[in-house]
């Protein structure tokens, strides 16, 4: 075991992990965050903390995550390259883990261009790539990305995201590829509603062996509406939804959508839980916390472990 | 090149308004290639300002010039003669040109006519786009050739981001993908393995990370 | 302001607008004198500066005259005209004389009506919006506005 993190126990385990994302709020009230984590408590094994999500400002993800871990639950720092330089990023990962954080994942984040500071610069000092061979080194080594010795290393549990229907289809298991010799322990997907095409990248994952160097965390986000199912097909970059899922929830009648949206995704993790080299799942119900106990619980994944 | 782009008239108006007699100075090398700043558009923008000020019954006089490159001393030698006769400079370089201006004249007002905007290539005729952000420590060879840095919005060394569509960019759809591009291009140049190799943090010392650059060429330096 | 009589400028190509006003003449149309015409090889060949130039210098109007789309005796010359045409007219906005002072046009040879058309209507339009504001205040530099 490379750190004390529960989600790598239970990955570790060989049991399918469950996690859940709780997305800060705009403004200094703890309530809202606590109340987010404890609709969470009991059903998943780590709670992904935004960092700015859409590039609107909220909350610090470091801040968010303190106050989930006072709370008994397991906070997962997310971090993005877009706002700090590796400075920043390593004092707050070595903040994070004084406060008994172990796990994080690094991304590169939204461009400033679609939040509420248009105007902001990006910083991309490091990418994602490196800033997971940066935390890693800070692990193993001991050492700063700068080669001075930590005194009491982070010892973090490292995460990265993948989007297997991103652009070129064709260099999306060789990015993968990148983030493990980076060194991540495990990956989050983006929100899977072309169940064919991920089984497709899931085929070259395992062609090349990464499913046994790296966990993997299926993506799945329940559609709420036929109208968010429109705005995730049109909306959203890098996002994927086939027709065939616009026409089931448009095809039931409006009160019903929400209850149709929870079972197509259950049937897409019922489907991916046989899928080789799949680990467990990362349930971003957003602004819908309320319904992942309840998906969790019809999902079959309850009781979670205790370790 | 260095591209440029004129000033809203608004505020050039607005900066020379102070002023009775200016000398409009224009640039023989990158402003007037990208159609920013050379001897056709010192005249336009001349002839612009004149009318306003002319409707406005401002008396307002303007000399042109067009030097040879506004960012060297021997060619900005040249304004001397005239300086003394105007009030202000306007000067339609890049920013080298209107510092230059301000270093060798110091009593005199200069004042920037375009807006400085990047190091670039011509696309095709009236279409100028950035290609090279001047980091000092260039990574070409590792990338096929196509600058992430200067053409991917979030500058990743390991990219492409989750954002890249059909070949373009999630930022803006006239924007290509870098990291298509370089894909695109290490294929062509069978050399796709090299995608694979983890390019490390950059350095950006030699970028603009410890302070303003300067080149010192010993076997020339006088 | 009574008896203005506007001074206009108008680049005529001579494949086309140039040849339409010898049409216009010997077809006996009558057209305001008020129009000088300045033969062009191409339309394509009036640059922004010669709009503004005839401008400044006191031409209450200006308007260039091509070929008509896809018919440009060099290809594209008459689109480009168009262009810059928007381009002097964005940059007459910007200084406070108005970019209702310059026009395109296109016509082909034969369209000696057209010309002569042409020329009536844009005369009137200048005549409606009164003398260029740049010569008004030079002439008048007592009355200058501000």
């Amino acid at each position: 075991m490379k750190t004390e993190s529960t989600l790598e126990k239970i990955l570790a385990s060989g049991q399918l992990a469950v996690t859940s994302e709780c997305g800060p709020p705009r403004g200094a009230l703890p309530s809202k965050v606590q109340e987010k984590a404890e609709m969470l408590r009991g059903c998943v094994d780590a709670v992904n903390v935004t960092d700015n999500q859409t590039a609107m400002v909220r909350m610090s993800s470091l801040a968010a995550c303190i106050l989930i871990k006072q709370m008994g639950l397991n906070p997962l720092l997310q971090m993005v390259t877009r706002d700090r330089n590796r400075l920043a990023m390593q004092s707050d990962i070595i903040g994070a883990y004084s406060h008994g954080i172990n796990t994080m994942l690094c991304l590169s984040g939204d461009h400033p261009h679609f939040g509420d500071h248009p105007g902001a610069a990006a910083v991309h000092d490091i990418d994602s790539i490196q800033a997971v061979e940066m935390v890693k080194k800070m692990r193993d080594e001991g050492l700063f990305q700068g080669g001075q010795k930590i005194d009491g290393p982070p010892k973090m549990f490292i995460g990265a995201a993948a989007n297997p229907f991103a652009d070129p289809f064709e260099l999306r298991v060789a990015r993968l590829a990148k983030k493990v010799k980076a060194g991540v322990d495990f990956i989050q997907t983006q929100c899977i509603y072309n169940v064919d095409k991920f089984e497709k990248w899931m085929e070259g994952v395992r062609e090349r062996g990464l499913h046994e160097k790296v966990y993997i965390l299926a993506g799945i986000t329940p559609m709420k509406s036929a109208g968010m199912a429109k705005y995730m097909k049109n909306k959203v970059p890098g996002m994927d939804v086939p027709d065939d899922v616009v026409k089931r929830i448009s095809g039931v009648p409006k009160e019903n959508q929400a209850e149709e949206g929870i079972k197509m995704c259950l049937e897409t993790i019922d489907r991916l839980k046989n899928v080789k080299g799949v680990a467990g799942f990362h349930i971003m119900a957003i602004e819908w916390e309320h319904k992942v106990p309840e998906i969790v619980e019809r999902a079959g994944f309850l009781p979670r472990p205790s370790f | 090149m260095i591209t440029a782009e004129r000033k809203p008239m608004e505020d050039l108006i607005k900066f020379v308004s102070p002023y009775r007699r200016i000398l409009l100075v224009g640039c023989n090398e990158c402003v007037t290639v990208c159609s920013a700043g050379g001897r056709k558009e010192v005249a336009l923008l001349s002839s612009a300002l004149q009318m306003h000020f002319m409707k406005e019954g401002k008396p307002f006089e303007i000399k042109e010039m067009t030097l040879e490159r506004q960012c060297d001393p021997e060619y900005v030698e040249e304004l001397v003669p005239y300086i003394d006769q105007v009030d202000a400079v306007l000067s339609m370089s890049c920013g080298c040109g209107v510092q230059e201006i301000a270093r060798r004249f110091k009593e005199k007002p200069v004042l920037p006519a375009v807006n400085t905007k990047f190091m670039g290539a011509s696309e095709r005729q009236g279409v100028w786009a950035e290609r090279c952000v001047g980091c000092g420590d260039c990574g070409l060879a590792r990338t096929a050739g196509i600058c992430p840095i200067a053409r991917c919005s979030k500058q990743l060394l390991n990219g492409p981001c989750g954002g890249s569509t059909r070949g373009k960019c999630e930022v803006d759809p006239d924007i290509d993908c870098a990291w298509q591009l370089i894909w695109d291009r290490l294929k062509a140049l069978g050399m796709t393995d090299k995608y694979e190799e983890n390019l490390p943090a950059k350095d950006w010392r030699p970028a603009r990370g410890a302070g303003p650059r300067k080149i010192v060429r010993e076997d020339l330096a006088s | 302001m009574d008896n203005f009589e506007p001074v206009i400028v108008a680049f005529c190509c001579h494949y086309c607008a140039y040849t339409a006003a010898d049409m216009a003449g010997s077809k006996r149309l009558h057209y305001p004198a008020n129009v000088k015409i300045i033969r062009v090889p191409c339309t394509g060949k009036v640059s922004a500066i010669h709009m503004m130039e005839a401008l400044r210098k006191g031409a209450d109007g200006v308007y260039v005259a091509g070929c008509l789309e896809g018919d440009c005796h060099f290809r594209s010359g008459n689109t480009r005209a168009t262009k810059r045409v928007a381009y002097v007219k964005k940059l007459l906005d910007e200084i406070g004389i108005g970019g209702d002072r310059v026009e395109m046009f296109t016509m082909s040879a034969g369209m000696g009506e057209v010309f002569a058309r042409t020329a009536s209507d844009f005369t009137e339009k200048i005549r409606r919006l009164g003398p260029n504001p740049a010569r008004v205040a030079m002439d008048n530099p007592g009355c200058a506005a501000g």
